[in-house]
C-alpha cells in the first residue's frame, strides 16, 4: 500500500494538517464573536458576571488561537512545499486571495490580539471593546478570502489559462465565483454552532457539579439560543449548497450518494459499501424515489451517476459517502438538541433536566466532528481535481521525493500530536478550575506561579 | 503607462516584500532570540519576565512570516514554488519549531509541573526557527539548481559548511537583537545581563560580518565584481563603512549602558547586511537563474494586489505601532 507514491503522502499530509488547522479556526470564530457579544452584555448591564465568564472563556481562547495561528503558518507554505505547480500555475489567482487575508484579517486578529488577552486593566474599556471585535471581525474577514480561494479551485471563474498558467480576468466574478456564498455561509454557521455547543456542553457540565452555576445558565442559555434557531437554518443552507454542486461538481454528489447509474426517481441511499472497483454498492439499504427530490427537490429529477465518468475521472466514493451521512447525522442531532432545549427552558426546567444537560455535555464535541466530516465530502468529494476540469491533484504535486514527503509526515504527525494533547490537557484544566467569581484586581507586577489562585471549589 | 508595467510592478512588488522581510526579520529576531537566550537566563524570575516582554507580540511578529509567504505566492509565483520544494525539509524543520515555540507562550503558564517542557520547546524551536532561517538566506547566496522551472537538486543539496555558518551567524544576530530588546524592556537585573551578553554577542556578529565578506566573493566572481570593480567599490563604500560604524556604536552603547541605542543601532546593522545582500543578489530572487521579472505573476494580479497593500500596510504598521505603544509598560501578562 505505501511504495511511497509522492501524491498520495503528500495528500494525507496536507489532509492531516489541514484538518488539525481547521479545528481551531471552526472554534475561534464563533467564540471570538461570543467573546465580543459579552463583552457588550457587560458594559451595557455592569454585571459582573459577564465579565467573569469572558475572562474564564478568553483563556480557553488564547489556548486554541495560539495553536490555529501556528498550524496556520504551516498552511501558507504547504502550498509550495508540497503542491509547487499548483502554486506555479494558479499563483496568479491564490496568491492575492491568500495576500488579502493576510493584510485584511491575519494582521488585524494578530494586532490586536494582545491588547484583547492581555490589556484588561491597561487600556480603557472602549478600547479593550474594539479589540476584541477586531479579532472577532478578523476571524470572519479570514474566513471570507480562504473559503473564496477554496471555492474558486472547486468552482472556477472568472480567469483564462494563457500558456498553462492561469490568469485573472475578472476579480468579482472570480471572488464571488458559484460555489463560494454557499460555502461561506455554511462554514460560517458551522464555526457558530461548534462553538455553541462548547460553549452550552461546558455550561452544562457546570450545571451538572453544581458550581459556578450563575455562570453556567449563561452559557448554556446563551448557546441554546442560537443553536436553536441556526441549526435548522444550517440544513438549508447545506440543502442549497448541495443543488449548486449538483450544477457545478456533479460527480461530487453522485460519489457522496453512492450513485452508480444515471436515472430519474433515484433511491435515497441510508446504507451502503460503495465499491470502486466493482462499481456497485454492497449492503445497500435505499428508500426508493426519495433521492431525486432531495437532490433536485423534484420527484422525477435526473442525476447523473458515477459510471457516466470515467474512472480516472471521478472521485471513489467510499470517503465522500460515509463522511455526508456523518455530516447530516451530526446536523440533525443538533437540531433535535435545540428544539428539546428550547422546549425545556419554555417549561422552565432547561437547568435541571439532568438527561438533558447529560446530552450536552457528551455533544460538546459534535459541531467539530461534523466539520471534518464536511470538509472530507469536499475536498475528497472534488478529485481527482484539485482545480476543478483545469488542473489534477497528481499533476499538481511538488517534485519532493516520496521519503522527504514521509519524513515530514511523521514529523508533523508526532508535534501535532504532542501539541494537541497538551492544549487539550491545559484547556481541560482551566475548564475544571472555572470562572474567578470575583474580580482578581489589584493589579499584580510580578507573575509569581507558585501564588497563581487555583480554583476556590478545588478539582473534581 | 501599461507597457511599462511588467517592468515597473515586480520591482514595486520586490521593495514591497523586502520590507516585509526586514521587518520580519527585526519583530520575530528579537523574540526568536529571547528563546535562544532563555536557557542561559540567571534565573526563574528572568526567564519569566522575558517570555512576557513578548508575549502580546509574538502573534503579530509572526505574522509578517505569513505575509512573506503569501506575498511571494502571490506577486513571485514562480519564485515560491522553486524555493519551497528545493528548502523542503529545512523548512519544515522551521515550521515545527515554530509550533513548539508559540504554543509554549500559552501552554507555559496553564503548565504547573511540566513547565520545564514548554521551556525547552521554546528555547528549542526558537533556536531551530532562527537557525534555519540564517540556513536559508546562506542558501540563496550559494544559489539553486533549476531545470525547465522545478527544483531538480536533491533534498539535502542546501546543506553546505557555508549554510551552516550563516545559520549560525544569524543566531547570533538574533540574540543581538534580544539584548537590546531586553536592555528596554527588562528590570536591572535582566539589564545588566544583557549588556554583558550583547557584548559577546556583538562581537559574534562583528566576526560573522567579516567572515561573510571574504567568503561571499570568493564563492561567486559576478559578486566579487559588483563590490570591487572600480566604480562600484566607492558608490558601494558606504555599506562597509557604515556597517563598521554601526558595530562600534553598539559597543559604545553597551560599554555606557544607554537604554534604546543598542537596540535601534542592532536594526541599522541588520539593515546594512540586509542592504549587502541586496547588492550582491539583484536582480535575482532565485539565484543564478531566475530574476524577479522572470518570476512575476501577471501585471493584472500584481496591480490587483497594489491597490489592497497601498492603503493597508500604513493601517497595519499604525495598529501594530498603537498595540505596542499600548502594552509598552505592561509587565504582568502572565495571569491569563
Amino acid at each position: 500500500m505505501f511504495d511511497l507514491d509522492p501524491v498520495m503522502l503528500a495528500r494525507i499530509q496536507f489532509a492531516f494538517t489541514v484538518s488539525f488547522h481547521i479545528l481551531f479556526p471552526a472554534f475561534t470564530i464563533g467564540l471570538s464573536m461570543w467573546l465580543f457579544v459579552l463583552e457588550c452584555l457587560w458594559l451595557r448591564t455592569g454585571k459582573p458576571i459577564y465579565l467573569d465568564t469572558a475572562k474564564h472563556w478568553s483563556k480557553i481562547f488564547a489556548v486554541s488561537f495560539g495553536m490555529g495561528v501556528v498550524s496556520g503558518i504551516v498552511m501558507s507554505y504547504e502550498f509550495g512545499t508540497n503542491w509547487s505547480v499548483l502554486s506555479r500555475e494558479g499563483g496568479n489567482i491564490l496568491g492575492p486571495l491568500l495576500s488579502y487575508e493576510v493584510l485584511t484579517a491575519f494582521f488585524l486578529e494578530a494586532g490586536f490580539l494582545g491588547i484583547m488577552l492581555f490589556g484588561w486593566n491597561h487600556v480603557p474599556k472602549g478600547v479593550h471593546l474594539l479589540a476584541t471585535g477586531a479579532v472577532a471581525f478578523g476571524t470572519l474577514i479570514s474566513a471570507f478570502w480562504i473559503l473564496s480561494a477554496n471555492s474558486w479551485m472547486q468552482t472556477p471563474a472568472g480567469y483564462e489559462v494563457i500558456d498553462g498558467v492561469l490568469h485573472a480576468k475578472d476579480w468579482v466574478e472570480l471572488i464571488f465565483n458559484p460555489s463560494f456564498p454557499y460555502r461561506f455561509a455554511h462554514m460560517v454557521t458551522a464555526a457558530y454552532l461548534t462553538t455553541a455547543f462548547c460553549v452550552g456542553g461546558i455550561g452544562a457540565w457546570y450545571l451538572l457539579r453544581n458550581r459556578s452555576v450563575p455562570h453556567g445558565k449563561i452559557m448554556l442559555g446563551m448557546a441554546l439560543s442560537l443553536i436553536v434557531w441556526m441549526a435548522p437554518m444550517q440544513l438549508v443552507i447545506g440543502d442549497l449548497h448541495g443543488l449548486n454542486t449538483l450544477e457545478h461538481q456533479p460527480a461530487k454528489v453522485a460519489a457522496l450518494e453512492a450513485h452508480w447509474e444515471t436515472g430519474s426517481g433515484i433511491p435515497l441511499i441510508l446504507f451502503a459499501i460503495p465499491d470502486n472497483e466493482a462499481e456497485e454498492n454492497h449492503f445497500e439499504v435505499a428508500i426508493p424515489g426519495l433521492g431525486s427530490l432531495i437532490l433536485t427537490h423534484e420527484w422525477d429529477g435526473e442525476v447523473r451517476g458515477l459510471k457516466s465518468w470515467a474512472k480516472e475521472d471521478r472521485p471513489n466514493p467510499i470517503i465522500p459517502f460515509f463522511a455526508f451521512r456523518l455530516m447530516v447525522g451530526c446536523g440533525m442531532i443538533m437540531i433535535a438538541l435545540g428544539f428539546i432545549g428550547a422546549f425545556l427552558w419554555f417549561r422552565g426546567t432547561l437547568f435541571t433536566t439532568r438527561w438533558y444537560l447529560r446530552s450536552m455535555v457528551i455533544c460538546w464535541p459534535i459541531g467539530f466532528v461534523a466539520v471534518l466530516a464536511g470538509w472530507f465530502v469536499t475536498e475528497v468529494g472534488r478529485q481527482p481535481w484539485v482545480v476543478y476540469n483545469i488542473l489534477r491533484t497528481e499533476d499538481a504535486v511538488s517534485p519532493v521525493p516520496g521519503g522527504s514527503v514521509l519524513t515530514t509526515l511523521i514529523l508533523f504527525v508526532v508535534v501535532y500530536f504532542f501539541i494537541f494533547g497538551a492544549g487539550m490537557y491545559y484547556m481541560a484544566k482551566l475548564v475544571r478550575r472555572g470562572p474567578d467569581e470575583t474580580p482578581p484586581e489589584p493589579d499584580e507586577d510580578e507573575v509569581d506561579l507558585s501564588r497563581r489562585p487555583m480554583a476556590a471549589s478545588g478539582n473534581p | 503607462m501599461s507597457e511599462y508595467l511588467p517592468v515597473i510592478l515586480p520591482l514595486v512588488w520586490a521593495v514591497i516584500l523586502a520590507i516585509g522581510v526586514l521587518i520580519y526579520v527585526v519583530l520575530d529576531g528579537f523574540d526568536l532570540g529571547l528563546g535562544v537566550l532563555f536557557p542561559f537566563a540567571p534565573n526563574h524570575r528572568c526567564r519569566d519576565a522575558m517570555m512576557n516582554s513578548v508575549a502580546p507580540y509574538w502573534d503579530g511578529n509572526e505574522t509578517w512570516l505569513v505575509l512573506g509567504g503569501g506575498g511571494l505566492l502571490a506577486a513571485f509565483p514562480l519564485a515560491y514554488s522553486l524555493l519551497l520544494p528545493a528548502l523542503y525539509l529545512p523548512l519544515i524543520l522551521m515550521l515545527c519549531g515554530l509550533i513548539l515555540r508559540g504554543v509554549a507562550f500559552e501552554f507555559r503558564y496553564k503548565a504547573e509541573t511540566s513547565r520545564w517542557m514548554w521551556d525547552w520547546a521554546f528555547a528549542g524551536g526558537s533556536t531551530l526557527a532562527a537557525f534555519v532561517q540564517g540556513a536559508a538566506i546562506g542558501c540563496f547566496i550559494q544559489g539553486f539548481e533549476i531545470k525547465d522551472n522545478a527544483y531538480a537538486g536533491g533534498a539535502f543539496d542546501w546543506l553546505t559548511p557555508f549554510v551552516i555558518v550563516t545559520g549560525v551567524a544569524l543566531v547570533a544576530g538574533y540574540v543581538l537583537l534580544a539584548c537590546g530588546w531586553l536592555i528596554m524592556k527588562g528590570d536591572d537585573e535582566l539589564r545588566d545581563w544583557a549588556y554583558d551578553i550583547g557584548k559577546k554577542a556583538l562581537i559574534a556578529v562583528a566576526a560573522f560580518i567579516l567572515i561573510f565578506s571574504i567568503w561571499t566573493p570568493l564563492m561567486h566572481d559576478e559578486i566579487a565584481e559588483r563590490w570591487f570593480s572600480l566604480g562600484n567599490m566607492v558608490m558601494l563604500s558606504p555599506v562597509p563603512i557604515l556597517t563598521a560604524l554601526s558595530v562600534v556604536g553598539v559597543w559604545y552603547a553597551l560599554e555606557k549602558r544607554w537604554t534604546y541605542v543598542p537596540f535601534l543601532l542592532s536594526i541599522v546593522i541588520f539593515l546594512l547586511c540586509y542592504t549587502g545582500l541586496i547588492v550582491s543578489l539583484f536582480p535575482f530572487i532565485i539565484p543564478p537563474d531566475i530574476t524577479i521579472w522572470d518570476a512575476a505573476a501577471a501585471p493584472k494580479s500584481q496591480l490587483f494586489m497594489l491597490y489592497g497593500a497601498i492603503p493597508l500596510v500604513p493601517i497595519i504598521l499604525g495598529y501594530t505601532a498603537y498595540s505596542y505603544y499600548s502594552m509598552w509598560h505592561v509587565k504582568d501578562h502572565g495571569y491569563h
